[in-house]
């Protein structure tokens, strides 16, 4: 039996029964455990490179209910990769005005204009399970085209056994349990981790002594499209701060900083509730407008991560791995990069191009990544609920200031956008042989760009490429049977010089499957090339 | 930018006037949202990083 532990917003993956249940454990090259956005992302990004992948989840798809809606750049882009961005866009809501309000006043406005030569947005706001049910079917498209992707839904993981090269699952369904084995694991199986628990894998940080009431409303008439973000609200029992935000399907989303010492039950009574919700939505017009209350919850945030990513045959990804508070929208962001970084890496191992050691590189640079996550969203945290008298008198200052003049506004701290992680001095890039400009060096994840017939991330693609931009064609260079695709750019478009070329004429980029950065020179060197490769590749 | 701990205030008699003044009428608590207003003016004018973790080293 799999009782469901929440509701489904849609039937994706209903139970099936499958052969494999009443025989002896057949072993996958692939396992993930868990349907949610970073399940679905690597299975999908496996699934089209060719490796055989298998995802269990114990529910029939995506739940029910408020989570993320912010999905950022980064994000998009991967989508737009495996096929599933365009839907997102279509169904997503594009905001760039946003407001922000101390108390009684308006501080300021601000306005996100595009930038150019993006395929993207900075961010759509989509609900969770429209970006979950648009991974499905981008998998499902990928499927009719062979790609050998398996989804078992109702499908819960009670038991596994591991050893240094492989593990073994208890896999519990409507007809009773079996056994799956696979060489490696990945647990995407969300923050509450079960597979985590079972291997007695620890997951500390901070829990912020705080409540937030999410309250997802129908307005039935018309209303800005703009995000309006409060700092002590100035109506009714509305709590420290406060955030309106607009989904798609005329569906806001409210948020309550409420504190610590709740009532939970009260907090949740339906007139409660819309006493808040209508002072809120009044509190610029005086006018109550006509809405549903669609759903509410409370949560509370924590933000902490499991020590090492990696435990054998076992690799932690999303929320699993990490757990952030979500001002920034970098939990399901950063699960997705999660996803990417280590897609292009198990299937070059399951190829036998590289070895093992190359997924130790995914740890590393997602420990990484998980860090600077944390750090901006605490950031965030502790400027909307300061923790010291101190904390408080400055962030009241910066408030104060930044309704008057600008050079404080940027210190307001609602939550700062998601951006990639840059990899830093990490092992398997460099060298930086240009002194180009700061945004594309190694690490870095490639900013897009326009190119003469579109943009540029649409030419990378999935491989790994040799970015040749003016100067001549680079001839092909092979390391470990790998020989990364040519993409010489004679003629660069102003925005890609600037992002790319600073003040040089030509430079060289070795840029990795997922996109990042490996290495740039001024102009072509084999040799040099090469060996950057190989390093990419985890090989000395 | 280095940290300038020699004096560098033309009349410093002068601007400790001013300062105190600023603060004439003020409680406590208004004295020290004024202090930390003041601070953020003074860090943005300043700007560079370097010279401000100086600063706040000086200051402990
Ligand atoms: C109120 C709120 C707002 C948020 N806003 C944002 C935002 O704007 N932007 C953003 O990027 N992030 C946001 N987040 C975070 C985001 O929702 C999560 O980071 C994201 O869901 C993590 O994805 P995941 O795939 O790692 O895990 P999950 O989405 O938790 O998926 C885990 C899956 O594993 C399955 N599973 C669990 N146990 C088992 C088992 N034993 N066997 C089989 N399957 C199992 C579960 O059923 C589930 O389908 C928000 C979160 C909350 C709560």
């Amino acid at each position: 039996m799999v009782a469901a532990r929440y509701q489904t917003a849609f039937r994706l993956y209903p139970y099936r029964r499958v052969a494999d249940q009443g025989a002896a454990a057949r072993r996958h090259p692939v396992v993930i455990v868990g349907g949610g956005p970073v399940g679905l992302t690597l299975a999908l990004d496996l699934g089209q490179r060719g490796t055989p992948v298998l995802l269990l989840d114990d529910h029939e798809g995506p739940g029910q209910g408020s989570k993320a809606i912010c999905f950022a750049k980064r994000t998009l882009d991967i989508a737009h990769r495996l096929g599933a961005g365009a839907a997102m866009v279509d169904k997503g809501v594009v905001w760039n005005v946003g407001r922000v309000f101390h108390a009684e006043g308006e501080l300021f406005s601000f306005d996100l204009l595009p930038s150019e030569g993006h395929r993207h947005p900075a961010f759509i706001n989509l609900q969770q399970p429209h970006f979950e049910r648009f991974l499905h079917e981008a998998i499902e498209r990928a499927q009719a085209d062979g790609a050998p992707i398996e989804i078992r839904g109702g499908n819960r993981v009670t038991g596994l056994v591991t050893d240094d090269d492989g593990a073994t699952l208890t896999v519990d369904t409507p007809d009773g349990p079996y056994e799956v084995a696979a060489r490696y694991l990945i647990a995407c199986d969300g923050a509450r981790s079960p597979l985590r628990d079972m291997m007695g894998l620890g997951f500390a940080g901070r829990v912020f002594e705080d409540n937030f009431l999410i309250a997802d409303v129908r307005m039935k008439a018309e209303f800005p499209t703009e995000r309006w973000f409060w700092f002590a609200p100035p109506f009714k029992d509305s709590g420290q701060s406060a955030l309106l935000h607009k989904q798609p399907d005329d569906i806001w989303r409210i948020d309550f900083q409420l504190g610590w010492d709740i009532d939970r039950d009260a907090e949740l009574d339906e007139a409660r509730i819309r006493a808040r919700v209508d002072a809120m939505l009044s509190s610029q017009t005086g006018q109550v407008p006509d809405y549903d209350l669609v759903w509410t919850s409370i949560y509370t945030f924590q933000c902490r991560r499991m020590e090492r990513f990696r435990h054998g045959p076992v690799l932690f990804a999303g929320d699993s791995a990490h757990q952030v508070s979500p001002f920034g929208a970098r939990g399901a962001n950063s699960g997705v990069q999660d996803a990417d970084n280590l897609g292009w890496k198990l299937d070059l191992v399951r190829r036998g191009l590289a070895d093992d050691g190359l997924l130790d590189g995914y740890a590393t640079e997602r420990e990484v990544a998980a860090d600077e996550n944390i750090l901006n969203s605490s950031r965030a945290t502790d400027f909307m609920t300061p923790k010291t008298g101190a904390s408080r008198l400055f962030r009241d200052a910066v408030l104060d200031l930044a309704g008057k003049h600008p050079f404080a506004r940027p210190l307001v701290n609602s939550g700062r956008l998601s951006v990639p992680c840059t990899y830093d001095g990490l092992p398997g890039f460099g060298p930086d042989a240009t002194g180009g400009p700061a945004l594309s060096r190694p690490g870095a994840a490639c900013p897009d760009g326009p190119v003469e017939d579109g943009f540029l991330l649409d030419h990378l693609g999935g491989d790994f490429v040799l970015l040749a931009l003016g100067g001549p064609a680079p001839k092909p260079v092979s390391a470990h049977g790998i020989t990364p695709r040519i993409l010489h750019l004679p003629r660069v478009s102003c925005a890609l010089a600037h992002r790319y070329l600073g003040d040089a004429e030509t430079a060289l980029y070795l840029i990795r499957p997922d996109q990042h950065v490996v290495a740039r020179w001024p102009d072509f060197d084999p040799g040099a090339v090469a060996a950057a490769l190989s390093r990419a590749l985890g090989k000395a | 930018m280095p940290l300038t701990l020699a004096p560098n205030l033309p009349d410093p008699d002068g601007f400790y006037d001013d300062l105190l003044r600023a603060h004439a009428g003020l409680s406590d608590a208004e004295s020290a949202a004024f202090n930390a207003r003041l601070i953020l003016i003074l860090a943005n004018h300043i700007g560079d990083p370097e010279t401000l973790r100086a600063a706040l080293l000086a200051a402990r």
